[in-house]
């Protein structure tokens, strides 16, 4: 149990992090300056139901962003994330049937964002694709003056071409029509990439992900996340950690899926991804597997998004505040 | 000439005939709904093949594609109108890369071997099997009492039609 003292002294230095770095890149840390990622937990998520409850999913929510800003209400950590006037879009990833972030959880999203003065009609909540989404259980919609639900492959890509190192892309119109995103991943073991969380979620804004999975997606997946139309837009991680699989990934192996029954928030997209391959190397310790190096599929996307050619964030634990938290 | 001329037509149609027979088809093993009891083929079968995989399982493609697949058929069932479960048949080049495969997911601890096809393993919710080129994965999305012998079933109705 955590006491208060060190709490406040946790806060306080969460609070230092988020207010520096004026003059860095979003997610971009200085040598001196700890990325902050905060897990909570909710081991009575899914009471009554064996689904999550909606309430509880919310309270989550706003538990995790407070405490990763220091915030005193629900609302606060919208209003340091987005402006009134900007097009934010809530990119999910819901290639997976069983595995695609919660309804509740993009409704309470969209809630808090509207009270953080965001416009309805300016959020878009998207993916690759509108099968997808349906699937997830999300209804499309593209009605003006509400929330919009709309996959790529209805949306369309930009014409023009965008490059960064080995990466040659179109990109989502819906990317480019938005100011911010909140990149909102579900943690996955992936059978080339080890895990696949935050950044490789790009590969979902793009118009072919398909030819970026060689060499474990390295340095291609470091690469799109430097393409400055997808680096100026992401600025925050919400990822839903309530389901995730530990073997046989990315698709949804119900026989390795375990409910984690947490979110995992921060902005540093390396620091969130580099947290999440732990995750799920303890998983599979508990299970009896062997670790992804000794399977074969090593990560060594993060290192490439550390490099100093990249600098997206930081792989390193000691450079990691990492801040856990149970609800109940 | 006529002779000749028919000659060269029937030649070509057994060669082109030939080249169809060589490749591997996309077989349509999906029961029909009330062909295995309980079970209603709820969704369209939908079909990628190894050009198209990553649409479906994006990522994921690429393991399949090492092991050699050709496409792979997808669709929706229900279990007396409650159950939900995809059925997943990849048609693969060879027996060896439905091996491949299946051999590539570990057993968990409630796993077992079922007979079915070449080789089989139920799990919790799902069921994994291969017969010949072909590699079978039905899986569920609730955990429901009776729900390993339904899966069996339909199981069953598909390797009948493999």
């Amino acid at each position: 149990m955590q006491s208060r003292r060190e709490f406040v002294k946790e806060m306080v230095a969460g609070a230092a992090v988020l207010g520096a770095g004026a003059d860095l890149a979003w997610g971009e840390t200085s040598a001196a300056k700890k990325s902050r990622v905060v897990i909570v937990r909710d081991a009575k998520l899914r009471t009554p139901g064996p689904a999550p409850d909606e309430k509880r999913v919310a309270a989550l929510l706003d538990h995790a962003m407070q405490t990763c800003f220091n915030a005193q209400n629900p609302v606060q950590p919208w209003k340091q994330i987005v402006r009134p006037g900007q097009v934010v879009g809530l990119k999910l990833n819901s290639l997976g049937r069983m595995l695609s972030p919660s309804v509740a959880l993009v409704a309470t999203i969209c809630e808090r964002l509207q009270q953080a003065g965001i416009k309805a009609g300016d959020i878009i909540v998207w993916d690759r694709g509108s099968r997808e989404l349906e699937a997830a259980g999300f209804k499309l919609s593209n009605a003006p003056g509400a929330v919009r639900f709309i996959g790529s492959d209805t949306a369309g890509y930009e014409d023009a071409a965008v490059r960064y190192g080995s990466v040659t892309t179109r990109l989502a119109k819906v990317l480019t029509q938005c100011d911010v995103v909140i990149n909102m991943p579900v943690l996955k073991n992936h059978n080339i990439i080890g895990v696949t969380m935050a950044m490789k979620n790009m590969y979902g804004v793009i118009d072919n992900p398909s030819t970026m999975h060689g060499s474990a997606c390295n340095p291609y997946i470091a690469d799109l996340n430097m393409v400055p139309q997808i680096r100026q837009r992401v600025r925050f991680v919400v990822g839903d950690m309530m389901t995730a699989v530990y073997e046989g990934g990315p698709s949804y192996r119900p026989e390795y899926a375990w409910n984690e029954n947490g979110l995992i928030v921060g902005e540093d997209q390396v620091a969130i991804d580099t947290t999440c391959a732990g995750i799920v190397e303890r998983k599979r310790a508990e299970k009896g597997l062997p670790t992804l190096e000794q399977k074969g599929t090593p990560i060594t996307y993060l290192a490439t998004a550390a490099d100093a050619q990249h600098r997206l964030g930081t792989n390193d634990p000691a450079r990691i505040a990492l801040i856990e938290r149970r609800i109940a | 000439m006529r002779f000749k001329v028919a000659s060269i037509a029937t030649l070509l149609t057994v060669v082109v005939l030939a080249g169809v027979g060589c490749r591997k088809k996309i077989v349509d093993p999906f029961p029909a709904s009330g062909a295995v009891a309980g079970w209603e083929k709820s969704g369209k079968t939908q079909s990628y093949d190894a050009a198209n995989l990553w649409q479906y399982i994006d990522g994921g493609a690429e393991q399949y594609i090492g092991a050699g697949v050709v496409g792979v058929s997808t669709s929706d069932y229900k279990f007396q109108g409650s159950l939900e479960a995809t059925v997943d048949v990849y048609t693969m080049k060879s027996a060896d890369g439905a091996k491949t495969i299946f051999d590539a997911d570990p057993p968990t601890a409630d796993s077992k071997s079922v007979p079915l096809g070449d080789a089989g393993r139920l799990y919790g919710q799902s069921v994994v099997f291969r017969k010949g080129p072909s590699l079978v994965r039905i899986t569920a999305f609730d955990a429901v009492p009776g729900e390993s012998d339904a899966l069996m079933a339909l199981a069953h109705g598909i390797e009948g039609k493999l």
